[in-house]
């Protein structure tokens, strides 16, 4: 069992972010149990497990959004290229600029254009960007999430304006616009049809190119096709950690064999 | 099956609504029909109000009641709205919670009391303190010239912003609150701070709530009786200083719809209650074109 040692990854890869000995609590309910994960860079992991068995908690401690609900809290590390995120003096927001995330329903900022959704983290700080500097970052936002073509003649219009799979496209450009070196997305094919869905899962093996990715899903088939890596999460506890290929085929653990064969979950 | 009756008692709901408020006007214009036919249009811009001599004007009353009201919700709206923005944004469980009942209590407080305590203990306070900071620091403006009286404008307004700030935070917050917390949680996962996600996601999203609490609390302002006379100091004049008293539409009816023994006299103050009426009528109308103006085009969700 891998569930309680540590996991690494294969070969040569280098590590970007990695969990030990992590757990979440809500409260006195305890969400994740002793975590411990490699996460390689420029790869796409997948998060694959049950309703409730705590892959949206995974990664939102990842970049220190499970603290934001109250009474939410962190024991353990997680490791952002061997700096723990929740060291001391460590600030949430820093930690999020380097972390983004793109949640399960489409966000866009009903009071913000196109245009003004994807600069929306970039104008924070107060440094006032320059009109050309923020048609550049629109631009190659947009175009990073595989937008631009549909958008470029509109980008005055409202964000909501837009359909569900283009506005989840949108929510894409606006956390890469921040520049993170590593993109979570939270489920972000649930709400979309197949031909978005088709889109994303796509964008995603491109932007893996250039940054790390943590898809959770509960699409076992979207694991599969997606990502390099797949971690199984049972009753908030990593049952099985490995090369997607080898957790599809050849799974170690019988719990993960009966999930990735549809058997429950 | 019963459909027809249901969209019956619907209809004659709404006509009993629009029946009341056009009732409401016609009985206010025929008894303003005196004063109409004495002085016609130019009661709005006379200042004489002298019952003996039966000259009536409008002006002093009409300028009260929009100064004390406007400065009022000027006021208001920033108070109110700090802390409507601590308690939905800020406050931790335990103290936003019971801050806020606190708050919409203040906004049960029958305003007989609010005028009491305006007049035995705010308004000494403004005459011996809140005055002559204000005349010290800056007196140079005309706003702050002239002799403290206690009673009088600032007095008035200082009451009706103590009244309405409640129904600014109580609306304002909930309004807040309506934002879904997802839009928070999206503008934190980009590295924003509370306050950053506050001006930037959930203000611009609460904007026209936000506008109509303050319209709301705007109208209870103008149409504030009770407290308003008890401090205001009654005196049909228009002065520049808020020291100075004055006087609104709202007080001089409740003042002196007893002592009207003419018909023109009876007239003008009904007519004074017809603009009244009015007043309030485009105050609200303002504020729902204003409304629109500023969320305009990015609303079609």
């Amino acid at each position: 069992m891998f569930a309680s040692g540590a996991v690494t990854v294969s070969g040569s890869m280098t590590v970007k972010l990695a969990c030990r000995g992590l757990s979440a609590y809500f409260g006195q309910l305890r969400a994740l149990h002793d975590i411990n994960l490699d996460i390689a860079t420029n790869s796409v992991t997948a998060v694959i497990g049950p309703s409730g068995c705590g892959k949206s908690t995974l990664v939102r401690c990842f970049n220190r959004m499970h603290e934001v609900v109250g009474g939410a809290r962190v024991e353990g590390q997680v490791l952002l290229d061997g700096e723990d995120v929740y060291g001391p003096g460590v600030d949430a927001p820093a930690v999020r600029r380097r972390i983004g995330m793109v949640f399960q329903r489409p966000t866009p900022f009903p009071t913000m254009t196109i245009e003004e959704n994807v600069v929306a983290g970039l104008s924070l700080d107060g440094n006032r960007l320059s009109r050309t500097a923020k048609e550049r970052v629109v631009e190659r936002g947009l175009r990073q999430a595989a937008l631009w073509d549909e958008v470029k003649d509109q980008l005055g219009k409202p964000g909501t304006s837009l359909s569900g799979g283009q506005q989840q496209r949108l929510c894409i450009a606006r956390a890469l616009a921040v520049e993170p070196e590593v993109l979570l997305l939270d489920e972000p094919c649930s709400q979309l049809d197949p031909i978005s869905t088709a889109r994303i899962e796509e964008l995603l093996s491109e932007l893996a190119a250039d940054y790390t990715i943590v898809l959770v899903t509960h699409n076992m088939q979207q694991a599969a096709r997606a990502s390099n890596f797949t971690a199984f999460l049972l009753g908030g506890k990593l049952v099985e950690f490995g090369e997607t290929n080898q957790i599809f085929t050849n799974p170690a653990c019988r719990e993960t064999e009966d999930y990735v064969t549809g058997r429950f979950g | 099956m019963a459909g027809w009756l249901f969209f019956l008692a619907m209809d004659l709901a709404c006509g009993l609504f629009l029946l009341v408020v056009g009732g409401i006007f016609l009985e206010l214009l025929a008894g303003s029909w005196p004063s109409i036919r004495a002085f016609g249009l130019s009661f709005l811009w006379t200042s004489a109000w002298d019952p003996v001599a039966g000259k009536f004007g409008a002006l002093p009353f009409i300028y009260g009641t929009l100064v004390s009201s406007l400065v009022a919700i000027a006021l208001a709206a920033g108070v109110g709205l700090l802390a409507a923005i601590y308690l939905a944004e800020f406050a931790p469980g335990w103290l936003g919670a019971p801050l806020g009942l606190l708050i919409e209590l203040l906004a049960a407080v029958p305003s007989v009391v609010y005028g009491l305590w305006g007049l035995f203990v705010l308004s000494p306070i403004v005459r011996s303190q809140i005055g002559p900071f204000l005349q010290a620091t800056l007196g140079f403006l005309p706003l702050f010239s002239g002799p403290i009286y206690g009673v009088g404008m600032l007095t008035a307004i200082l009451i009706l912003v103590l009244m309405i700030v409640p129904t600014v935070v109580a609306v304002s917050r909930d309004v807040l609150l309506a934002v879904p917390d997802i839009q928070r949680e999206s503008m934190l996962a980009l590295g924003a701070t509370r306050w950053e996600v506050t001006r930037r996601v959930v203000l611009p999203a609460a904007r026209g709530g936000i506008f109509g609490a303050c319209v709301l609390a705007l109208g209870r302002a103008v149409g504030e009786t009770i407290a308003t006379t008890m401090v205001i100091g009654n005196r049909p004049v228009i002065s520049a200083s808020l020291f100075a008293p004055g006087y609104t539409l709202a007080s001089v009816i409740a003042n002196e719809f007893t002592e009207a023994t003419t018909t023109v006299y009876l007239g003008a103050l009904t007519e004074l209650g017809l603009l009244l009426f009015v007043l309030s009528l485009i105050v609200n109308g303002l504020a729902r074109v204003l409304l629109r103006a500023l969320s305009g085009g990015l609303r079609q969700a």
